[in-house]
């Protein structure tokens, strides 16, 4: 799997070719606490850079994700329906979508894990 | 902020701390909010609850002082009995929902919510008549041991029989007293006692191996799946009794009279996919009419689907109407439903 890059926000993003495939890193699992439910797209919505389009709850509130790049939803991870905390176990198994990317330079303004590390540390 | 007399023993067990009312709170512990909820349900756990108000109001004709304060019944009030009321201003609307015991003649002990301590206290001393006395029990700490092994827990880590015990009563033990109440809707106790105790009994209720810490998440959880208030959400200075369903606080005699209501509180089941919270909207099951607001609402750990109260148009209050909630741009499928949510276990 390609390097992840991260945001401010604290979604991590895989690029692949044109396909992003976003999630949200370990700091805001903790963050949140125990997950209990996922508000996925749809397939085919598109969404601009900034846009949130994907919501995670646990018992206490819900987060908005917001997509680091633009473009169209082109795969949804159904899994986290049935089981939210997936999201927790891995990227691999808990990413929660796909977008194809219409402009592929908004990645070069994400984070790496070098300078996502060094940011956290600036927070609490 | 301000700290309970547990606070140490919180940061000890490593609580997700968070502020509530003032006070820096436990809001879970190393389980999570899920876990803890599920724990409470099976066997016991132990909540310091120490910021909520105590106090004693004592003298001569202080049951008809509190008569005039709610609108329940005092005058006949039998020793050792807790009962639940609010504190009504003069349009009706609650102040506080609290619980009142009568410890003997002339002495009740009342517990009011932590974030209504203040104006609680101001308004009851600017009716204070001569003859009543207002002590405010600052120097005591409160913990709540709830959940089915719960008498088990007061008698193998405190060493105190509860068998006789019956819900909503009050049991004198030393220093300290034992309600037989709480905020889950399961078995279980409130335990007032001296400041200086506190960590002392917290340490011997953690050491019983039925026994877990549990935070403010899980509190509220537990109380929405039983439809209790939340002061401040689902009552408030607006609401009367009976728009917030709690005419069976009233007194049989004389009690005071409130407008005919135009909207009830209700609990809210959602059948759709989603969770529902405090400020969202509720709609007709069309999605084009909105008839109320929700108060309180998440995900029930017992049922594994959300809950929530709210108010809703009087029309639409019966059980069973079938309504839609909008949660941010989704109109979601739910039903007005019974309260309690899950079955209540308190001691028969």
């Amino acid at each position: 799997m390609p390097e992840l890059k991260f945001t401010k926000d604290h979604e991590c993003v895989s690029v692949e070719g044109d396909t992003a495939t976003i999630g949200i890193t370990e700091y805001a699992q903790h963050a949140l606490g125990d997950l209990v439910y996922v508000e996925l797209p749809k397939k085919g919505a598109t969404f601009t850079k900034g846009a949130h389009f994907a919501v995670v709850e646990s018992v206490k509130t819900a987060a908005e994700v917001y997509t680091p790049v633009s473009g169209e939803i082109i795969a949804v991870n159904d899994d986290l329906s049935g089981d939210p905390e997936l999201i927790k176990t891995s990227f691999e198994a808990g990413w929660i979508a796909k977008i194809k990317m219409t402009d592929a330079a908004e990645v070069s303004a994400l984070m790496d894990q070098t300078a996502y590390d060094a940011y956290l540390k600036t927070l609490d | 902020m301000k700290k309970t007399p547990l606070h140490a023993k919180h940061l000890a067990l490593s609580a997700k701390m968070g502020e509530f009312a003032g006070y820096d709170m436990p809001l879970y512990y190393a389980d999570g909010v899920l876990k803890e909820h599920g724990w409470v349900r099976a066997h016991a756990g132990i909540f310091d609850v120490s910021h909520m108000g105590q106090i004693m109001l004592s003298g001569k004709g202080v049951a008809e002082f509190l008569e005039s304060l709610t609108p329940s019944a005092f005058t006949n009030a039998k020793p050792f009995v807790a009962k639940y009321t609010v504190l009504l201003n003069p349009q009706g609307g609650i102040i506080d929902d609290l619980i009142v015991t009568r410890l003997n003649e002339e002495t009740f002990f009342v517990v009011i919510n932590a974030g209504c301590k203040e104006k609680d206290i101001a308004w009851i001393t600017s009716k204070l008549p001569d003859d009543v006395n207002l002590r405010i029990m600052n120097d005591r700490a409160l913990v709540a041991v709830q959940g089915p092994e719960a008498e088990r827990v007061m008698r193998e880590a405190l060493d105190v029989d509860t068998s006789e015990l019956k819900y909503m009563r009050l049991l004198e033990h030393g220093a300290c007293t034992i309600s037989r109440l709480g905020y889950t809707g399961d078995d279980g106790f409130e335990l007032s006692v001296p400041q200086e105790d506190a960590e002392t009994l917290w340490s011997r209720l953690l050491a019983h191996e039925a026994v877990k810490p549990i935070g403010l998440a899980a509190r509220d959880s537990l109380r929405l799946e039983m439809g209790y208030c939340l002061y401040g959400h689902d009552i408030d200075d607006t609401t009367t009794p009976l728009e917030a369903d709690l005419a069976w606080v009233m007194r049989k005699e004389n009690p005071p009279t409130f407008p005919e209501p135009q909207r009830k509180r209700v609990g809210v089941k959602l059948t759709g996919k989603g969770i529902a919270r405090e400020g969202v909207e509720i709609f007709d099951r069309a999605g084009t009419k909105k008839i109320g607001t929700l108060t309180s609402g998440t995900f029930s750990p017992t049922l594994k689907q959300a809950v929530g109260q709210g108010y809703v148009e009087i029309g639409f209050a019966e059980i069973g109407t079938e309504i839609a909630v909008k949660v941010r741009d989704n109109m979601i499928d739910a039903v007005i439903e019974k309260m309690p949510f899950v079955e209540a276990k308190t001691k028969k």
